[in-house]
């Protein structure tokens, strides 16, 4: 719910420093390792932006990969989880390096 | 690659760049609407902005005050029923006479918890988040200005039990410490990683029980250290006190180190909050 209010907020501003009324489609960046489920955020993105500048809008979510920097081989592998080992020397745990994200990437707007 | 919304956008990285793709309900569609805007206004703004940057900015304002005065402060996570707050009264009671220290109790409802820290004879003020899972830095900042906080105390922030949602959000502390409790699960590190990441510290709580459970204390830690090869780990129980002296001494040195990085800053004019 948090999250989605932070979301609204980051609408609203640019809603008036790029001067639009209405946004159709919300783009939002959510990694696989952020530890948000993301059917909560559909759910509280329904309940923010009633009455707002985005209700009834589309929600899209991006998922990117879980990745994981192994200091020994120095190379990045996809990962599931936080823990999981290096696939190559079997090193825990790796440097995450992506699928932490939890961004406002774009919006559609008129 | 998608340059309208920017799924895998630009590092190349990304596997299974995947347009289109399923949602939850079952839906497949692609992105390609986004590309064939109709007439009049409608177009496609980039923002790439963070989601708790109003969240980050609090926090950092709280740390930065907190930093002017010298002022210690611990975000204590963990599930419902870990003993925080036993932990947290059994602490006070041992610091009180050496240390300032207030508390701030984060709740959904009640003032229950907050009326056990007073009872030690500590400020302490309670947050009721309603229907939110966790405190916020906006908060913490307004609580913090109402304890009035005095220059080199102590401020033990006892987040809402939850190991999920308090991990995203910095409340300005210095450190986040999750209590586990032996009555849980070991693999709970593992269940909820994000929250044994972003700790540095585990307290392992309520060990005078150990001899009645299942729990495979090295386990637990083994999966804690899997999660985050840089967490410290004290093994308390509040009601035997054991391991309580360690815990106090982390406390005590993190407080003098708080004083000391005030001292040596360059002085400013005094915070009159």
């Amino acid at each position: 719910m948090s999250l989605m209010e932070g979301m609204l907020h980051i609408m609203d501003e640019n809603a008036k420093a790029q001067g639009f009324g209405r946004v159709r489609t919300v783009i939002l960046e959510i990694g696989k390792l952020a530890g948000v489920e993301v059917e909560a955020l559909r759910f509280a993105f329904e309940a923010v932006t009633e009455g707002s500048i985005a209700e009834g809008a589309t929600l899209e979510i991006e998922e990117p990969q879980g990745l994981g920097w192994c200091v020994e081989c120095e190379r990045e592998s996809s990962i599931e989880t936080r823990y999981d080992p290096c696939p190559l020397c079997g090193k825990v745990p790796l440097a995450i390096t992506g699928g932490t994200e939890m961004r406002v990437k774009a919006l559609d707007v008129e | 690659m998608c340059t309208t919304c920017g799924c895998g956008q630009g590092e190349g990285r990304i596997e299974g760049d995947e347009h289109p793709h399923a949602h939850a309900d079952g839906m497949i569609h692609s992105h390609a609407h986004m590309h064939e805007h109709g007439i009049g206004q409608r177009r496609m703004v980039q923002i790439e902005r963070n989601l708790l940057e109003k969240n980050d900015a609090f926090a950092k304002l709280n740390r930065e005050q907190f930093a002017e005065k010298g002022i210690f402060v611990l975000n204590l996570v963990s599930s419902p029923g870990s003993g925080k707050t036993t932990l947290l009264t059994a602490t006070i009671e041992r610091l009180k006479d050496r240390l300032a220290i207030a508390v701030i109790e984060g709740d959904q409802q009640t003032t229950h918890d907050a009326d056990r820290i007073r009872a030690t004879g500590v400020p302490a003020i309670q947050i009721n988040t309603g229907k939110g899972c966790h405190l916020d830095a906006h908060m913490v900042g307004h609580a913090a200005e109402r304890l009035n906080l005095p220059q080199d105390s102590v401020l033990m922030i006892e987040n809402v039990g939850n190991l999920v949602c308090p991990s995203a959000f910095d409340l300005g502390e210095a450190h986040k410490v999750v209590i586990l409790s032996v009555t849980e699960g070991e693999d709970k590190p593992l269940k909820y990683p994000d929250m044994f990441a972003a700790a540095d510290l585990l307290v392992l709580n309520k060990v005078d029980l150990l001899p009645y459970l299942k729990f495979e204390v090295d386990q637990c830690l083994d999966f804690a250290h899997r999660v985050n090869p840089r967490l410290k780990i004290i093994r308390t129980s509040a009601v035997t006190g054991e391991g309580m002296a360690a815990w106090t001494d982390w406390i005590e040195s993190g407080a003098r180190a708080a004083k000391n990085s005030r001292s040596e800053a360059p002085s400013k004019p005094p915070c009159h909050a």
